[in-house]
C-alpha cells in the first residue's frame, strides 16, 4: 500500500525503513533541511523536503492516493492538522497520529483524530506486527477500552527470566501479547519461555501497571 | 462582551487595545510573560491597571485556556504565530467551549480557505495583502502611506 509519513524524526524514519522493507511504497515529508539531507542519504527519493502541513506539499507527495497517513512530527498541533486535512479534505481512510504530549490527547479526540498514539516505540512494533494482517484496528480501540499496552525488557537476573509465561503468574487483567527476541517476535502461549533480554509486550487494564512491572524487575522470583 | 485573545503579538495586542478601549472585557493569553509589554506600550498605566487581563500559558493547554476565561468568552481570537496552533485552538474554543464568535488568523491562504469552507471564520492577512497589492499594481487603487 502507499503510506505517507509526515515527520522524519526517529519514529518517522524508522517507520519508513520498516514499511519499505515490507514492500510498501512510502513517502516521508521532512521540513528541516539538515534532517532531510541526512535521511535522504538512505531513503533517497522516498523522502521529500517540505512543510507537511502545507496542503501543496501533501498534494505533491500524493496524499490523495495514500491509503495510510502517519503524522509523526514533534508538534501536536501539526499532527492534528495534518490528520484532519488528510482525512476530511483528501479522503484518506486510515490516519495515525503521534501525540507527543499526552495532555493533548483530548484535543486529538475532540477533533476526530483517531488513533493518536503517544508511545512511539509501540507504534513501530505494532505496525510491524499488525499492519500486514489486520490493519491498525487493534491499536485504534485501545484508548477507548481503557486498556494499555506496555513493553518491558526482561533484565538479566530478573525474576521473570527463565520462566514460562504461565509461571509468571501475572495479575488478572494482564496478558502477554508478544515477545520480541533477536529482531523477531512471536505470540506466546503459557508454555513459552521468557528469556533475559526479551522485550515483552503486555496488554493490561488501566491501573495495574506497577503490579505487572514488578514481576519483571524484581530479582526475587515470584512464589510458585 | 468578553473577548479572549490567544497570541499577543502585533495583531493580538492591537485587537486587545481596541476592544478594551471600546469597553469590552478583554483577556489575553500568551506563552511569553514579556508579551504584556506590547499591551502596556503607549499607555501611562499598565494593561492590568486599565482593567485588562493577561495570562501566561501555552495555547494548547486546557488549563491555560480556562485560567484565561475561555468558558466566559463571547468572542475568541486565535492570533498566535502558528497557523496550525490557531486552527486547533479555534476548533477547541468552538466545539468544546461553545464560544459563539471564533475568529482565526491564518497566514497560509490554502489552509485559510479550506477551514473557512469547514465553517471556521478565518482571516488571512496574506490573501488580503495579495489582493491589495494586485489592485495597486493594476492601478485600480492608489493610496498614500500605509494601507490594508
Amino acid at each position: 500500500m502507499y503510506v505517507l509519513i509526515v515527520g522524519a524524526g526517529k519514529v518517522g524514519w524508522n517507520l519508513a525503513r520498516e514499511l519499505i522493507a515490507k514492500g510498501h511504497e512510502v513517502t516521508v515529508i521532512e521540513s528541516d533541511p539538515t534532517r532531510y539531507a541526512v535521511v535522504e542519504e538512505e531513503l533517497e527519493h522516498s523522502v521529500q523536503y517540505g512543510d507537511g502541513s502545507e496542503l501543496w506539499v501533501l498534494e505533491r507527495a500524493g496524499v490523495e492516493r495514500a491509503e495510510l497517513v502517519i503524522a509523526v512530527t514533534g508538534d501536536d498541533e501539526d499532527n492534528i492538522l495534518i490528520s484532519q486535512v488528510a482525512r476530511e479534505k483528501y479522503g484518506v481512510e486510515r490516519v495515525v497520529a503521534r501525540c507527543n504530549n499526552p495532555r493533548n490527547l483530548e484535543h486529538f479526540e475532540l477533533l476526530g483524530v483517531k488513533p493518536a498514539i503517544s508511545a512511539t516505540d509501540l507504534i513501530l512494533r505494532l505496525i510491524e506486527h499488525e499492519v500486514p494482517k489486520y490493519g491498525l484496528v487493534h491499536l485504534l480501540d485501545l484508548p477507548e477500552e481503557r486498556l494499555e499496552i506496555i513493553e518491558l525488557e526482561v533484565a538479566e537476573g530478573s525474576g521473570a527470566a527463565g520462566r514460562t509465561v504461565r509461571d509468571l503468574q501475572l495479575p488478572d487483567g494482564s496478558l502477554v501479547i508478544s515477545i520480541l527476541r533477536e529482531g523477531g517476535g512471536f505470540v506466546p502461549t503459557g508454555d513459552s519461555l521468557v528469556q533475559a533480554g526479551d522485550e515483552v509486550l503486555l496488554v493490561l487494564d488501566v491501573g495495574i501497571e506497577e503490579r505487572v512491572t514488578e514481576r519483571f524487575t524484581n530479582t526475587v522470583a515470584p512464589s510458585a | 462582551m468578553f473577548v479572549l485573545i490567544v497570541g499577543c503579538g502585533r495583531v493580538g495586542s492591537a485587537i486587545a487595545h481596541s476592544m478594551l478601549a471600546e469597553g469590552h472585557e478583554v483577556s489575553v493569553l500568551d506563552e511569553d510573560p514579556e508579551a504584556i509589554a506590547l499591551l502596556d506600550r503607549g499607555h501611562a498605566s499598565g494593561w492590568e491597571e486599565r482593567g485588562g487581563r493577561f495570562t501566561v500559558g501555552t495555547a494548547l493547554e486546557i488549563d491555560a485556556l480556562l485560567a484565561a476565561g475561555v468558558e466566559q468568552a463571547d468572542a475568541f481570537v486565535a492570533s498566535t504565530d502558528g497557523d496550525n496552533t490557531n486552527l486547533v485552538i479555534a476548533q477547541i474554543a468552538k466545539r468544546r467551549f461553545d464560544v459563539e464568535r471564533v475568529v482565526v488568523r491564518v497566514l497560509d491562504p490554502h489552509r485559510a480557505r479550506w477551514y473557512a469552507e469547514q465553517g471556521l471564520q478565518t482571516v488571512c492577512p496574506t490573501q488580503t495583502a495579495i489582493e491589495l497589492l494586485e489592485a495597486a499594481v493594476r492601478g485600480q487603487i492608489r493610496f498614500e502611506g500605509v494601507s490594508g
